[in-house]
């Protein structure tokens, strides 16, 4: 007794397995390809008359399992090339599973791309753990050798990182792309290739017309801002003249231009008086508009011990700032 | 998952055992398979095919039906079912229904007059006058993708007749 009641429980647990895992690609993804493991079941149905009266037969059912099918897209998530700087560089991906089975898939960085003006140095691949579309050092997982994503079922997709190091010493708009490679961790290959036992739900693996091997390439473009500075004076003589005598002002300009692409942070011009000269107090002035002297909250101070000093912050490429001060000669 | 597909596969080997494919059937043999006549003078007889194109060595294409081996979504299969009156007598409206499959849709290239139903073996008719509710709940013209069950009616078979029905569907 039973014995036959755990069989038929167990048999009973077997049969509604199937029914479920068959239910899911009809109704809960119904535009999504039939999953690996689910068995297709065709029965016909007759009915017809004789001299018995009605009567209604069953064909015998057929049965086809789908195998796994092998499949992976990936795309750049950065719209046109990055801007990078020397330092650390971020590039993103999107890589689905458009397969029909769950898959895990390995993830490959080549850094030296054909054509590249430089090559950036792969530091690691991760996997935006948190969803946010950003990379979160200490958050997002950093895949280990050999980077392999988990388990993504069919349809699922996640964002993965790279990433690099961008070299000092790289012109300004020089450009560097990184191949991202994502082959199916089952297998890649020819489309068609069989891995047999290899699929999903006890059937076998098929490599897609994707060859279950995406590539996206990464594109990067340096911006680098350079700084400029240009240092003019014009001297007045307390006879209407230009000469440098005693008692005339010299007013010096310097002009901080910035160029290239992206802007500098932090830029501060300095200058010292000259010998022979005083600072002629209340003069300095930052694209015309006056500065104290004092170190205070301004961007400007000067004096004659310190010289002149103006914290002009961030700058962007393309902008410029002139500063201006007068001496006195001696 | 591992336990899972342990399972999956027993119960494969179940359904194997239960239900074999009724794979090298055609036309002729399946009066030899026939069933004891005297119950059901007409037996049905079921088979599925995989529609491989093959290319041979002067590059010259042909399409086979072949036993399925690997399939995949988007791949085509033709579900078959053959008929065959054994008894002494005619038999009279024959009619044979068959459900599409859900993880199957009917293939764009099915018959047209071939007589299907969208909503589930309730109304009948040839899909280009059959309408089906989209997720909003309106009416729209009903597309293979839609066909839930396929039928079709013979008036008569003779004694000794056999005959085939077929009908083309892609594994969704």
């Amino acid at each position: 007794m039973n014995t036959k009641h755990a069989f038929r429980r167990i048999f009973a647990a077997m049969l509604a397995v199937p029914i479920v895992l068959a239910l899911v690609p009809t109704s809960a993804a119904r535009a999504q390809s039939v999953s690996a493991g689910t068995l297709i079941e065709n029965t016909a149905q007759a009915t017809y008359e004789d001299a018995g009266g009605p009567r209604t037969i069953s064909s015998n059912t057929v049965s086809l399992r789908v195998d796994e099918l092998l499949e992976v897209t990936l795309t750049s998530l950065d719209s046109g090339a990055l801007d990078v700087g020397p330092g650390e560089a971020v590039l993103a991906f999107e890589l689905t599973n458009t397969g029909n089975g769950p898959e895990s898939f390995e993830l490959i960085a080549n850094p030296a791309v054909a054509g590249n003006d430089f090559d950036v140095r792969i530091d690691g691949l991760a996997v935006d753990t948190n969803g946010n579309g950003t990379y979160d050092p200490g958050v997002d997982e950093i895949l280990t050798a050999p980077e392999t994503t988990r388990e993504l079922a069919p349809g699922e997709a996640i964002t993965v990182f790279v990433l690099a190091t961008v070299p000092d010493g790289i012109p300004d708009t020089a450009e560097s792309e990184v191949e991202l490679t994502a082959n199916a961790a089952t297998g890649s290959g020819a489309a068609g290739t069989v891995f047999e036992g290899a699929g999903d739900g006890g059937g076998d693996a098929v490599v897609g017309t994707t060859g279950a091997s995406a590539p996206a390439l990464g594109r990067m473009q340096a911006g680098v801002a350079s700084v400029e500075l240009t240092k003019a004076v014009s001297v007045s003589d307390p006879f209407g003249g230009t000469s440098a005598v005693a008692g005339s002002i010299a007013t010096f300009t310097i002009i901080a231009n910035v160029s290239g692409s992206g802007s500098v942070d932090e830029l501060v011009v300095s200058d010292a008086i000259p010998a022979g000269t005083t600072y002629a107090a209340g003069t300095l002035t930052l694209d015309g508009a006056p500065l104290t002297d004092a170190s205070d909250a301004d961007a400007g101070s000067a004096s004659d011990a310190d010289g002149v000093r103006v914290d002009l912050g961030t700058v962007a490429a393309g902008t410029g700032h002139t500063i201006a001060f007068d001496v006195a000669i001696n | 998952m591992k336990l899972l597909g342990n399972i999956m596969v027993s119960l494969a080997v179940i359904a194997a055992l239960s239900a074999p494919v009724a794979a090298q059937d055609d036309q002729g043999t399946a009066a030899a398979q026939a069933a004891p006549a005297k119950a059901n003078p007409v037996t049905l007889t079921g088979d599925v095919k995989a529609v491989k194109t093959v290319t041979d060595a002067n590059g010259i294409e042909t399409v086979q039906l072949v036993q399925p081996e690997v399939i995949v979504p988007g791949d085509r299969v033709i579900f078959g079912t053959g008929y065959a009156n054994d008894g002494a007598e005619p038999v009279t409206d024959f009619v044979v229904t068959n459900a599409v499959p859900g993880a199957v849709r009917l293939a764009p290239d099915a018959d047209p007059a071939l007589v299907v139903s969208v909503d589930g073996g309730k109304s009948w008719g040839v899909l280009a006058d059959l309408t089906s509710r989209g997720e909003d709940g309106t009416a729209r013209a009903a597309t293979h993708a839609d066909v839930t069950h396929v039928r079709w009616t013979l008036e008569r078979i003779a004694p000794g007749e056999t005959g085939r029905l077929e009908y083309p569907a892609i594994i969704r």
